[in-house]
């Protein structure tokens, strides 16, 4: 053979591998194989973690969980196996069809969505960067920030962030850089630098491991869009459909006002509902069917998981060490100024 | 004639011996080694006392969660213990087996368990049945111990995907086989080097100088992210599997080398006697050379494995959960935020703990074999 020759038998298993998986039935291999497959992070407080019995928690695992209840229906939130993924692998693990879910607070950015071969199913977290600062240091608002010294990760969008509000705003800085975010906060803590940035939800994590608190606070301005949701490979339209569906549904049932768990079991007999809690419910209609699904689906993605706003209050809410406050923020609903608002589910 | 007598014995000065004469003699014997043993005291006089106030006296135990450890009174005001050693004993569990589940983690026990009881026999002066042992070790245990850690639902033991395998349990595990494997890797390349066949010396070289030239992150990358863009969907070689390989390969390349050096050490005089007895190539290596070029390169072996134990610590980069990644993970539950130096200390004391054995076993065997030159 010449090499030229086997240079493109060599491409074209190469196109092949890539090929093919993209074109499996994720829904029939999940249900054969009994579980679904959900890569996580290596550990992002609220998001995803696990506590010390070896089990995830977090508001991108409950995402896999609320999938895993629509597939397989009573108990089926625990029928998942949880893949810790680096943030430089997260793409090519799945494109290589090593989990079939990426619930790892991913931003949805257009390069992804449409360079990488991935398709994002829907928002769970509208995240945005912001800047923590001493109450000592008397400011108020990040546009007095000229000339301040900011601690903050290398090698990160929020770096470039950073360079891009203070240069729209014809401010000055002075960076800090570290590697890992224990370091920034230490660095931050012992004065080393005026000012911390990173993602708000990260702002909220490091703040409680500060020797002081109550002494620091976020400033009000979010320079940057951060919206965070679970990531599915592109060409396998019915199971992304099901991830954005079942997210939406959460999101659905959060408008609804009605909670997971016994407070839903209820309603099922209820003949008094309104006809759309009857449809989502899968009392009238079939709205399973169309996903491939049983028409009870979203009934147990909420009896198993809670909707959206107990999944939120649960793990990054007003009551968890994060304390983010839901009210007033871009994770409220629609109805009350946030930015989530679910597609009709008919 | 002048009767000489014997003087009476008398003690030496007390300024020149016991304690005081010693001190005397060595801490302030001029005036700048009087200055260095004042400055050292007061370093240490410095750094010792917040420490064991910070690791021992004024540090948390034991009690239910972090509120023991850090809390706040009604002004926000935050108060903090010592070291939250309550952190370790929490998440020792986790430390330890990473995502195993409690239920089979007997497993686990159970496999170091049988490796340490025939290690230990193997250990015994005069047990006559030492190449059983052997044999055992290197044949039936990692069959025993891979249907034991994974699991075979004919024999009744679920099955535990290798993701699910963390913590210390891992950092052995992968420090173990790559240690157990790059060895006799190691020892068949450096013969392969120094082989008069030019197309085995050529390949021996290539290999051992493109793995010893790319860095071990590298090989780990390749390893985890870019060969399943490689083989089509339906072949999956398992994650831990690959990294393994690529561990003991990349050990295997140093080894070679250390293992070249004492090969390098004998004198020709040995090959030529080996010779002129009538052994073939395997006998004379097996008998004669091996075993003297071994017994010099010892230091640098553990050296080897020491580092390839360490080295571990890099597979976090791709998500498997050894114990630092484990450790790292735990940081991130709100609930135990916030303990990362208490954390690194545990790190530390395991690595210390395991690496400084082995580095007490190696002089142990070195002394044992190096009854000619002993000095």
């Amino acid at each position: 053979m010449k090499l030229s020759n086997v240079l493109r038998l060599f491409t074209s298993i190469l196109i092949l591998s890539f090929g093919t998986s993209a074109i499996a039935d994720t829904l029939s291999d999940t249900q054969a194989r009994g579980h679904v497959r959900c890569g996580v992070s290596q550990g992002l407080p609220g998001f995803s973690n696990p506590d010390a019995d070896g089990n995830w928690v977090g508001i991108d695992v409950d995402v896999c969980r609320a999938v895993a209840a629509a597939i397989f229906g009573k108990g089926g939130d625990e029928k998942v196996e949880y893949f810790p993924v680096s943030a430089k692998e997260r793409f090519t693990k799945l494109t290589a069809g090593e989990y079939d879910i990426l619930s790892r607070n991913t931003t949805w950015t257009l390069s992804r969505d449409a360079k990488i071969g991935l398709t994002f199913n829907g928002v769970n977290f509208y995240d945005g960067q912001g800047f923590m600062v001493p109450k000592a240091l008397g400011v108020t608002s990040a546009l007095e920030l000229d000339g301040a010294s900011v601690c903050v990760n290398t090698g990160t969008t929020t770096e470039l962030n950073l360079a891009d509000y203070f240069r729209a705003n014809g401010m000055s800085y002075e960076p800090v850089v570290f590697e890992k975010a224990d370091e920034v906060i230490a660095a931050y803590d012992s004065g080393r630098c005026d000012v911390h940035t990173t993602d708000k939800s990260g702002l909220a994590a490091q703040r409680t491991k500060l020797a002081q608190p109550d002494e620091h606070m976020v400033l009000g301005e979010t320079i940057s869009k951060e919206p965070l949701g679970p990531v599915t490979r592109e060409g396998d339209e019915p199971w992304s459909d099901i991830v954005f569906w079942v997210l939406n549904a959460l999101i659905t049932w959060d408008e609804l006002g009605l909670a997971g768990g016994d407070a839903v079991k209820s309603i099922v007999g209820d003949t008094s509902s309104t006809p759309e809690v009857k449809r989502i419910l899968g009392v009238e209609g079939d709205t399973g069917g169309h996903l491939g699904l049983e028409k009870d689906w979203a009934y147990w993605a909420l009896f198993e998981v809670g909707n959206y706003g107990e999944m939120y209050e649960r793990h990054v809410g007003a009551n968890t060490p994060l304390a983010l406050a839901r009210a007033g923020s871009p994770n409220a609903g629609w109805k009350d100024g946030g930015l989530l608002y679910a597609p009709p589910i008919r | 004639m002048e009767k000489k007598q014997i003087i009476e014995k008398r003690k030496p000065p007390i300024a020149s011996i016991g304690t005081i004469g010693w001190i005397k003699g060595n801490l302030f014997s001029t005036w700048y080694n009087s200055l260095f043993t004042l400055l050292g005291i007061y370093i240490l006089y410095s750094i010792i006392p917040p420490i064991v106030q910070w690791g021992i006296i004024d540090a948390v135990w034991s009690g239910e969660d972090r509120t023991v450890c850090e809390w706040y009174d009604e002004n926000k005001v935050k108060y903090r213990a010592g070291a939250c050693w309550l952190y370790i004993k929490v998440w020792f569990n986790f430390f330890s087996y990473g995502f195993y589940p409690d239920a089979e983690q007997w497993r686990v026990n159970l496999t170091f368990i049988i490796l340490a009881i025939s290690i230990a026999l193997f250990f015994i002066p005069n047990f006559k049945k030492k190449h059983y042992i052997g044999i055992f070790l290197f044949v039936g245990y990692p069959i025993i111990a891979f249907f034991l850690l994974s699991g075979n639902e004919t024999l009744g033991l679920h099955h535990i995907p290798t993701h699910k395998w963390g913590g210390a349990f891992l950092t052995l595990l992968l420090g173990g086989i790559g240690i157990v494997f790059a060895l006799p890797l190691g020892i068949v390349l450096a013969l392969g080097r120094r082989s008069q066949l030019p197309v085995v010396r050529a390949l021996c070289i290539m290999f051992i100088e493109f793995w010893r030239g790319i860095p071990l992150i590298t090989v780990l990358f390749f390893a985890s992210v870019m060969f399943p863009l490689f083989v089509p969907q339906g072949v999956d070689i398992d994650t831990l599997l690959r990294c393994i390989v690529g561990l003991t390969i990349f050990g295997g390349a140093y080894m070679a080398e250390v293992v070249r050096g004492g090969l390098q050490a004998l004198p020709k005089g040995q090959y030529e006697a080996a010779q002129a007895v009538g052994l073939g190539y395997w006998r004379m290596m097996g008998l004669i050379i091996m075993p003297q070029a071994l017994r010099i390169v010892i230091p640098g072996i553990v050296n080897t494995f020491i580092g390839l134990f360490k080295d571990t610590t890099l597979v976090a980069i791709i998500s498997l959960m050894d114990l630092l990644l484990a450790v790292f993970t735990s940081q991130a539950n709100p609930d135990w935020m916030g303990f990362p130096f208490e954390g690194y200390i545990f790190i530390a004391m395991c690595y210390w703990i395991f690496c400084f054995s082995l580095s007490r076993y190696s002089l142990r065997v070195e002394n044992k074999l190096m009854v000619a030159h002993q000095r």
